[in-house]
């Protein structure tokens, strides 16, 4: 597989959180607000690739009998690297995703990439592998995350927006709102999808209408040509 | 009436799936029978309610005397991972029927997230629970788990037989529902 298909797999047709549903618990969670989304899609994404490239390089010394425990083990030290950096450097960030941030050790997207991905496939493709998914997530996660604090808080990126948020809606705050956005954006991208895949399918059908006039075409002519001859 | 507190908080209030977004993916996934989702809740409260145990002591007697703290994620994880192969062999060994009915839904949790998450809220130092509570927290954290499984099974069964559109069909209409039922779980909030 081409590296780019790799990468464009997991952001849009593969979307960890759209299409295969992984990892919801963070995707609810902690999308209150864009910037909290789109710190917490940036520490999957680090953990994610690291962890790839960890079990990429290693799959061939792993016994396959305790894989998983040696996987949760590589995960969850990556983990403790991004949480004692993120203690460290970004402080407010660190507060605000509390107990999400240690609980990404047992987020599925992440466990699913190395079973799945990083245990059958060399260095870099994992690493791609594991930038395209963590991305997509990235980008799903702060999808939710601008809806939820625009229509909840009346603000986007924390700028409040003067007159809106008079108007905010405090329940796409509370946990109701997260699950209710996120159903319906998903039923959208259900209904993207399975248009493109009505397209996709009605051109395939027109070229092999095409290709079967073509040929009948074709055999009128030598015919033709057989009883001119 | 600490303990009475604690459950009433862990069960309604603070109820682990709608208003902490813990244990979200058996929350769909196993969510479809209400059979399954039973054997699922009593699988989780069980590993919940030993794995607060087992990871409360581990953190008390071990971490924290030797300033390890920074190990907890780890620690706790591999805890619960060995501990659920454990229950399961010793089950199996045990009580046949009971491993017919929970045996499936073990391995699956370990990588629920709501095991971990009681197991790290359990040690907070702002509740600063003793260990007969933490137990208690974690045993019904996973009772609350049981409750939202099996009421969200019970209309997801019922959704199968109305008519759906179609982008809404499988997870989306089952998130709604989710979602109503979270509206109703806050009633509970400022209770305690």
């Amino acid at each position: 597989m081409k590296k780019r298909e790799i990468f464009t797999n997991g952001l849009i047709k593969n979307n960890p959180t759209f299409r295969l549903v992984l990892g919801t618990c963070p995707t609810l969670a902690v999308t209150t607000t864009a910037l909290n989304s789109l710190g917490m899609g940036f520490a999957v994404t680090f953990v994610l690739t690291c962890s790839n490239i960890m079990i990429s390089a290693l799959r061939k010394v792993i016994p396959d009998k305790v894989r998983i425990p040696a996987f949760v083990l590589i995960i969850a030290t990556f983990v403790t690297v991004i949480e004692m950096l993120m203690r460290k450097f970004i402080p407010d960030l660190y507060e605000s995703l509390g107990l999400f941030l240690p609980l990404i050790v047992v987020n599925c997207i992440i466990l699913a990439r190395a079973e799945a991905f990083a245990s059958q496939n060399p260095v870099l493709d994992s690493a791609v592998d594991g930038l395209g998914m963590g991305l997509g997530f990235t980008c799903s996660l702060t999808l939710i995350g601008i809806i939820r604090e625009f229509l909840g808080a009346g603000s986007f990126f924390g700028l409040v927006i003067p007159g809106l948020s008079d108007l905010s809606m405090a329940v796409f705050i509370l946990p109701a709102g997260g699950f209710l956005i996120f159903g319906f954006l998903m039923a959208l991208f259900n209904h993207i999808f399975a248009k493109i895949d009505e397209n996709r399918a009605k051109k395939l059908e027109a070229e092999k209408h095409a290709k079967i006039i073509d040929k009948v075409v074709e055999e009128q002519e030598t015919a033709e040509a057989v009883k001119e001859g | 009436m600490e303990y009475l507190m604690i459950i009433v908080g862990a069960v309604f209030v603070n109820n682990f799936v709608l208003s902490q977004f813990l244990g979200i993916c058996p929350f769909l996934g196993v969510s479809k029978k209400t059979e399954t989702a039973l054997g699922m809740g009593f699988a989780v409260i069980f590993v919940m309610g030993i794995a607060s145990l087992f990871t409360f002591i581990v953190n008390q007697y071990i971490l924290i005397p030797l300033e390890l703290e920074y190990l907890q994620t780890i620690a706790f994880i591999l805890i619960i991972a060995s501990l659920v192969q454990l229950v399961e062999m010793v089950i199996k060994k045990f009580s046949p029927t009971l491993y017919s009915a929970l045996g499936v839904y073990l391995p699956l949790i370990t990588t629920n997230c709501a095991v971990l998450g009681v197991a790290l809220m359990n040690v907070k130092p702002i509740y600063a629970y003793t260990l007969g509570q933490a137990f208690v927290n974690g045993l019904f954290s996973g009772v609350g788990f049981t409750l939202a499984i099996v009421l969200l099974a019970g209309i997801r069964e019922r959704l199968q037989y109305s008519d759906i559109p179609k982008a809404f069909q499988g997870f989306p209409i089952t998130l709604i529902a989710a979602a109503i039922m979270s509206m109703s779980f806050v009633i509970f909030s400022g209770m305690i």
